[in-house]
């Protein structure tokens, strides 16, 4: 049987020139119908760039697709006019993308936004539309359909919204759905119902579908096949269960190994060093006043009590909106907290105004999530690195010397000192990060989702960086992140939040492996490829924790 | 977890924020603009050397002379020779437009980030702003001209103040959007004070809009000096200035157009000029905008 969409030696540069630099060079995929095969690779490796090849929806002029071909059903795309193209997108193939609320218009109400689809691809007369849509939206289980079919993006929920692109694009039941990364701006439980839907949905109408995702574990839970790229090549490809069990190259090894398992690293002894940063019942209630009527409280952050010892690893993990940020904001002194009280290095610093807490900061400090925003892109890494120890009285060549050492110490070489922010990778960004919180010698080093923003590979090295850290200079950690894989592996307390509580908190050990609460175990069910052991190359039996 | 580490992409090392004029060359219309400005300044500069007579010499007797080999583009109704009071008044009109270009950014500057920081400062600040905004500028300039007296600074400070609040709210709106960025929040947790903060994080990003600004400033600065003095508000009418040259020139208007035709074209070849630049400085500084013009 042919395959729905063949790709054969694709080759995408960068310009007409016959020289360009390649930026796909000889991709070759088949996915054949009702398969999934997942495209796999770090970020900058060509599996988007190949996705929207396919589409069609390269940026005209700065990226050409210069060589070989690609086949929907048999027919040729690369030389298909825009007219032909477009009547084969929704029709025949479909494409969904990770942020869907950017992905909506949001002042059309979303049944509109699917009804046009079908108003520019059939004849059917407004009734028949409606019904098909109803029907569609019921397919992907939106509840209270009639009420979404008039909503607008904004009053759905960020899996609803998912939903939606996902019946605007099977609604005309198209061969092929390209997914490029369509759970990564969601949350675990809603990542996980999204990947059963488009699992079943697959099964029942038989569409092929390409997906795309950097993440080992949706690669997992729904994969057939697995291609792995690298650097604009195919590097292999295979079925699932050969690419987990025994992967032939090298890369795909290392990328492997890299994804942090989620049984918990064996637990260090009991610490009895001192207590460096204690919070007790930290709330952050926001209010909104309004004009008329009474005020609106959201408590953001609400009896957090936490106790972190030096050094000592504490992750918060919870999902988005469940007040891990908002707590270790509060901690750092970057929003006040509304009640409770901070304890840093026996001291409270909770109800200190800003000229009183000066002394204090230097003692806690922050690493951001986002590498490319927490640089001033316009100083040099080392007047950055610099800045915090000269604001406390260090002369500037003594704070610049200072800088030079702490590259070396994040494994930067000590010349970086006079670049700027941009000529760093994602991962080198973050180790500046690093080495800009160590400058002041802090006790506590907070890390606001430090490491989500990263590929697996510098992620791992990232963490390794942090724990090499700790045991050299004795830092405790407070670790913020919505990865229990990564949780897993660095910290040796955990607790989770949910609405701004605590709902448990622990060992790590106790936590994620044997967990007490419903919600716990709802998140740890929700992990994408659980059963599977990537590093080890094995699915986890059943039972084994590190206790 | 040793893992191999890609090679990394090698980046050559510049510097942002490195002046680049080669923008003012990039279009044979934007380089046609930058030599007209050029000349227009080195003409202002020469003044006093290119002048073939006094400006302000009277000779009824020569009243209203056609161009001839003596007076190059005629006499005006008190017998001056126009061209060296054209070649004179671009001395004032250079003057008003890059001084109220500097007054109005400096203290704009200094307003936005103030308000753009301070929650409190910013209600009071912006409504002022809103207020000064309601009133027509070359009103407010009368206004603030016949209140102290004709001179070149009295025209300068009533040209600024109404310029001032289009600066203010431009460096509001950066601030605004740059204290959200987490190197801001880096900063004040690294303990550095809010002057530091505002001065090295925050207005470097005001530079590459201010530039843009900058240019629309002057050049609505040079128009306005020329309406005051056509208008009779300005700068006293024996100064030559290009505004007053015109307003001398309109009651003879029928007999010698030319009194109002040489000295507005070098006006607006000065202000054409000048708003070219000035969207040339915007799409280098931000190419998304030249983007989105290209209809990409």
């Amino acid at each position: 049987m042919n395959p729905v969409l063949d790709i054969d030696n694709l080759v995408v540069s960068l310009g007409k020139h016959a020289q360009a630099p390649r930026i796909i060079d000889g991709v070759s995929l088949q996915v054949a119908q009702g398969e999934t095969l997942c495209l796999v690779g770090e970020s900058g490796s060509g599996k988007s760039v190949t996705s929207l090849t396919v589409m069609g929806l390269l940026p005209k002029g700065s990226l050409v697709a210069s060589g070989g071909s690609v086949k929907l059903v048999g027919e040729e795309l690369l030389t298909a006019g825009d007219r032909r193209l477009r009547q084969l997108r929704a029709t025949t193939m479909a494409m969904i993308f990770q942020e869907p609320m950017t992905a909506l218009n949001p002042v059309v109400p979303v049944g509109r936004q699917i009804d046009e689809v079908l108003r520019a691809h059939t004849d059917l007369d407004a009734r028949a539309r409606r019904k098909r849509i109803l029907e569609m939206m019921e397919q992907v289980r939106l509840p209270e359909v009639e009420r979404i079919f008039a909503s607008y993006p904004h009053r759905l929920s960020g899996g609803q919204r998912q939903r939606i692109m996902i019946a605007m694009a099977l609604v005309l039941e198209p061969k092929l759905l390209i997914a490029d990364e369509p759970t990564t701006a969601l949350d675990v439980t809603t990542q996980k119902q999204i990947l059963t839907l488009i699992r079943d949905l697959q099964r029942d109408h038989g569409t092929a579908v390409l997906f795309i995702t950097h993440d080992m574990g949706v690669v997992a839970e729904i994969a057939d096949r697995v291609a792995v790229m690298r650097q604009g090549r195919l590097v292999e490809t295979g079925a699932l269960d050969t690419i987990l069990r025994k992967p032939t190259m090298e890369y795909t090894r290392n990328l492997l190994s890299s994804v942090p398992s989620l049984v918990p690293r064996a637990p260090r002894t009991d610490s009895s060093e001192p207590v460096v940063l204690e919070a007790n019942e930290l709330g952050k209630v926001y209010r909104e006043r309004s004009w008329f009527g009474k005020t609106r409280e959201v408590a953001a952050a609400k009896d957090v009590t936490l106790t972190l010892r030096k050094g000592r690893t504490l992750g918060i993990v919870g999902e988005s909106g469940s007040g891990k940020s908002t707590v270790a904001r509060c901690i750092v002194r970057l929003i006040d907290p509304t009640s409770g009280g901070i304890r840093l290095a026996g001291r409270e610093i909770s109800e200190l105004s800003h000229r009183l807490l000066q002394p204090h900061r230097k003692k806690i400090q922050i690493v951001f999530q986002d590498p490319y925003r927490s640089l001033n892109p316009r100083i040099t890494i080392g007047e950055t690195i610099a800045e915090g120890p000269i604001n406390y009285g260090m002369p500037h060549t003594r704070a610049l010397e200072k800088a030079r050492e702490l590259l070396e110490l994040v494994d930067l070489p000590p010349d970086a000192i006079s670049r700027y922010p941009h000529q760093f990778s994602g991962g080198q960004r973050q180790r500046i990060a690093i080495a800009r919180a160590l400058a002041l010698e802090p006790d506590v080093l907070v890390a606001d989702e430090a490491v989500s923003a990263l590929d697996v590979s510098v992620q791992a090295q990232v963490l390794e960086l942090l724990d090499e850290i700790q045991s050299r200079l004795g830092i405790a950690l407070l670790f913020i992140t919505h990865d229990l894989r990564v949780a897993a592996q660095i910290c040796d307390v955990v607790a989770v939040m949910q609405h701004g509580r605590i709902v448990e908190q622990g060992p790590a050990a106790q936590v994620l492996a044997h967990p007490k609460e419903a919600y716990t175990r709802a998140l740890l069910d929700a992990a994408p490829g659980r059963s599977w052991d990537f590093a080890k190359f094995r699915p986890v039996s059943s039972g084994v924790a590190a206790n | 977890m040793a893992i191999e580490t890609l090679p990394e992409p090698s980046i050559p090392i510049t510097t942002p924020l490195r002046p680049r004029l080669g923008f003012l060359t990039a279009t044979p219309i934007i380089a046609t603009a930058t030599i007209c400005l050029l000349l227009i300044i080195a003409i202002a500069l020469l003044a006093p050397w290119l002048a073939p007579h006094d400006p302000l010499l009277l000779a009824p007797a020569q009243r209203l002379k056609p161009s001839s080999a003596q007076f190059l583009l005629g006499t005006d109704g008190y017998g001056r020779d126009v061209l060296s009071r054209i070649i004179y008044g671009s001395r004032i009109s250079l003057l008003i437009g890059l001084g109220t270009a500097v007054l109005a950014i400096g203290i704009g500057l200094v307003i936005g980030l103030v308000s753009g920081f301070f929650r409190w400062v910013d209600a009071v600040m912006m409504r002022a702003m809103d207020g000064l905004m309601a009133i027509p500028s070359v009103l407010l300039a009368i206004a603030v001209v016949s209140l102290s007296g004709a001179s070149v600074m009295t025209v300068l400070v009533a040209i600024t103040i109404p310029e001032i609040p289009r600066v203010a709210r431009l460096v509001r709106s950066v601030v605004l959007s740059a204290r959200e960025e987490p190197y801001v929040e880096a900063a004040i947790s690294v303990g550095s004070s809010l002057p530091k903060i505002m001065w090295r994080h925050l207005m470097p990003n005001t530079i590459a809009p201010l530039i843009v600004q900058g240019s629309y400033v002057c050049a609505s600065a040079i128009l306005t000096e020329a309406i005051l003095s056509f208008l009779g508000a300005g700068i006293s009418t024996e100064t030559p200035t290009w505004g007053n040259i015109m307003a001398e020139g309109r009651a003879y208007f029928q007999i010698k157009p030319s009194l109002i035709f040489w000295p507005g074209l070098l006006l607006s070849i000065a202000i054409l000029s000048v708003n070219l630049i000035g969207d040339a400085a915007r799409d280098a500084l931000d190419p998304r905008m030249k983007q989105r013009e290209g209809g990409q």
